[in-house]
């Protein structure tokens, strides 16, 4: 028989023992996620140049980052790139999902040759369409030695029309993806619904416009929410595919954080900067996250 | 028959709107393909025929002195060793990143489901808002704590920093796959006398395979091809994305494409295998996720 103490100390440990163990994650997220988001909007606070200086400097690196050409450069390129990506990859997933949900065959060889581009890194892709993209090796030269010689598509050398060679080379990245979600979402919808739909002389294109999109609300919302956070976060596929250019072209936030805070050593504005990110995504993801959490419990 | 045909769409099309949906899809497997193939085919060429070729034709000369090059010998900002050191960066810094965010989001899943206590609720809505921050807001405190830890520009930093944002999402994986487990059965466990790791360890791990898959291949992926915290903190301990850039974008001699585009294949092989491998478990598994929430 063992000791009353004892049987206490055991039941007081395995009381402790789930707190214990999340403590480490919980403990690690609290200082190097909520830690260091504290540290970087105080950071957006001072004179910071090439190492973190604590001279408070109030909002003057806010008022400087909204007087840069450059800061606005890279506002009206997230815009252009993001509004594009989400509604290209949107309409194109959903395309490919309602066309794949037609008793196709050979689905089992088109879904993974629509997926695989999500396996690989930005860099990889940027890589890829960098060269292809070129007009002096690639699609274009292709076209002129098939006799094509009027045939041009320099947009990766034009600074008015780079941002849109990020666009499709991200669209090759992510639109499998976002095809996937919506065909999970389809193969959900409960055949009853259409069948009666369609015995009271619905047509396919009315089927379609009138029910199933409507019942693909929550598809469309999670794609959205991990498009848009996508799109700000875009740094890789930038850097590798234009580097920021040609000049300034194609910036966005996120190469401008890093050039300021890490390349030309102001990093009060860099931090502010990154504070703006933030700031956007929180805006999309804790009305999301909020919706989210609500519904389940 | 019923059961068979009910995953399909009950809608039906005519044979000219087939027709048009067919060549759709095509057109779209063409317009996904057509850079693995510009890759696969140019990496096995020699350079002249790039330069002075057609990138679309196939290779007239069959080579693979371009991946010999790519894996060994070619110029990676200023070292001549080619991207093999790199992917073993890369390796050593993917294999304990994975296995240490999923071992710990198993745990906490598992604590948010079965163990549940006291604001609970609010511990799971900070790891959870943690996975959409933005990087850039952390990088900054992130170089400071690396280097006053000491192991800025190592890989042991790196496996750091892959763990402490990696949490959020493994977590969140199996806390949604706990949460439909029947709480009854640890409950009937606990009566029994079983403790807290043997519950987890004999009820729940034997059935985490499914979800185990989803957070391994989404850590895996997402790790090996992060750029950003590689290229902030890698140091000389660079991770094979950082390497690839550095090859691609050297403004130094000849442009070797071929080179790049083999280059680029060995840094995608690693996921690619991955996905061929376990992609359908993948794909199903998050899908099963998110549907049920």
């Amino acid at each position: 028989m063992k000791s009353h103490a004892e049987i206490d100390f055991r039941t007081r440990l395995q009381d402790w023992l789930p707190k214990l163990v999340l403590a480490p994650s919980f403990a690690v997220t609290l200082l190097f996620v909520y830690g260091f988001i504290i540290f970087t909007v105080v950071l957006s606070f001072t004179g910071s140049k090439m190492l973190p200086l604590y001279t408070f400097v109030g909002l003057e690196n806010y008022r400087k980052l909204w007087a840069l050409e450059h800061w606005h450069t890279a506002l009206v390129n997230i815009a252009i790139f993001a509004s594009l990506y989400i509604v290209i990859c949107t309409i194109v997933g959903l395309a490919l999902a309602i066309f794949l949900d037609q008793k196709i065959r050979g689905e089992g060889v088109l879904r993974p040759i629509y997926l695989y581009p999500m396996a690989l890194s930005f860099i990889v892709t940027g890589t890829a369409w960098k060269w292809f993209l070129d007009p002096g090796i690639g699609l274009e030269r292709a076209m002129h030695l098939w006799g094509w010689e009027s045939f041009s598509f320099t947009w990766i050398k034009d600074s008015n029309m780079a941002i849109y060679t990020i666009v499709i080379a991200a669209v090759w990245q992510t639109s499998g993806f976002v095809m996937a979600m919506f065909l999970a979402g389809l193969r959900g919808i409960d055949n009853e619904i259409l069948k009666a739909a369609q015995i009271d002389g619905a047509t396919s294109f009315q089927l379609y416009r009138r029910i199933v999109i409507p019942l693909l609300r929550p598809a469309f919302l999670s794609a959205f929410v991990i498009l848009s956070h996508l799109a700000i976060k875009s740094y890789d596929l930038v850097i590798a595919l234009t580097g920021g250019g040609p000049g300034r072209a194609t910036e966005l936030p996120a190469t401008f954080m890093y050039s300021y805070t890490f390349t030309r050593n102001q990093m009060g504005i860099g931090a502010s900067s990154a504070v703006m990110m933030l700031m956007a995504i929180a805006a999309i993801m804790i009305p999301y996250l909020y919706s989210e959490l609500k519904e389940k419990a | 028959m019923m059961s068979a045909a009910s995953q399909e769409t009950a809608v039906s099309t005519g044979r000219i709107a087939r027709t048009f949906i067919y060549l759709v899809l095509l057109l779209f497997s063409l317009y996904y393909l057509l850079p693995l193939y510009v890759m696969v085919v140019n990496s096995v060429k020699p350079l002249s025929e790039i330069t002075g070729g057609n990138m679309m034709a196939l290779p007239q000369t069959f080579t693979l002195e371009p991946w010999a090059s790519a894996w060994s010998t070619a110029q990676i900002g200023v070292e001549p060793t080619g991207l093999k050191p790199y992917f073993i960066n890369s390796i050593l810094m993917v294999v304990p990143a994975v296995a240490i965010s999923t071992i710990l989001g198993a745990l906490n899943g598992y604590v948010l489901t079965k163990w549940r206590f006291k604001y609970d609720g609010i511990v799971f809505g900070l790891l959870l808002f943690s996975c959409f921050i933005p990087f850039q807001i952390v990088l900054i405190p992130m170089a400071v704590v690396l280097g006053k830890l000491g192991i800025a520009g190592s890989v042991s930093g790196l496996v750091l920093v892959h763990v402490v944002y990696g949490i959020g999402f493994t977590t969140l994986y199996y806390r949604n796959y706990y949460a439909a487990f029947p709480t009854e059965l640890v409950r009937a466990a606990m009566i029994d006398g079983a403790g807290f790791f043997r519950i987890f360890w004999r009820i729940l791990l034997p059935v985490s395979g499914p979800i185990t898959v989803v957070s391994v291949i989404w850590q895996f992926t997402n790790i090996w091809n992060d750029f950003l915290f590689g290229v902030s903190f890698g140091g000389t301990r660079q991770p094979m994305t950082v390497a690839l850039n550095n090859l691609v974008q050297s403004s130094t001699g000849v442009k070797e494409y071929n080179v790049h585009f083999a280059g680029a294949i060995l840094a995608a092989l690693p996921t690619l295998l991955v996905y061929i491998v376990a992609g359908r478990y993948f794909v199903r598994g998050l899908m099963a996720g998110s549907v049920k929430g």
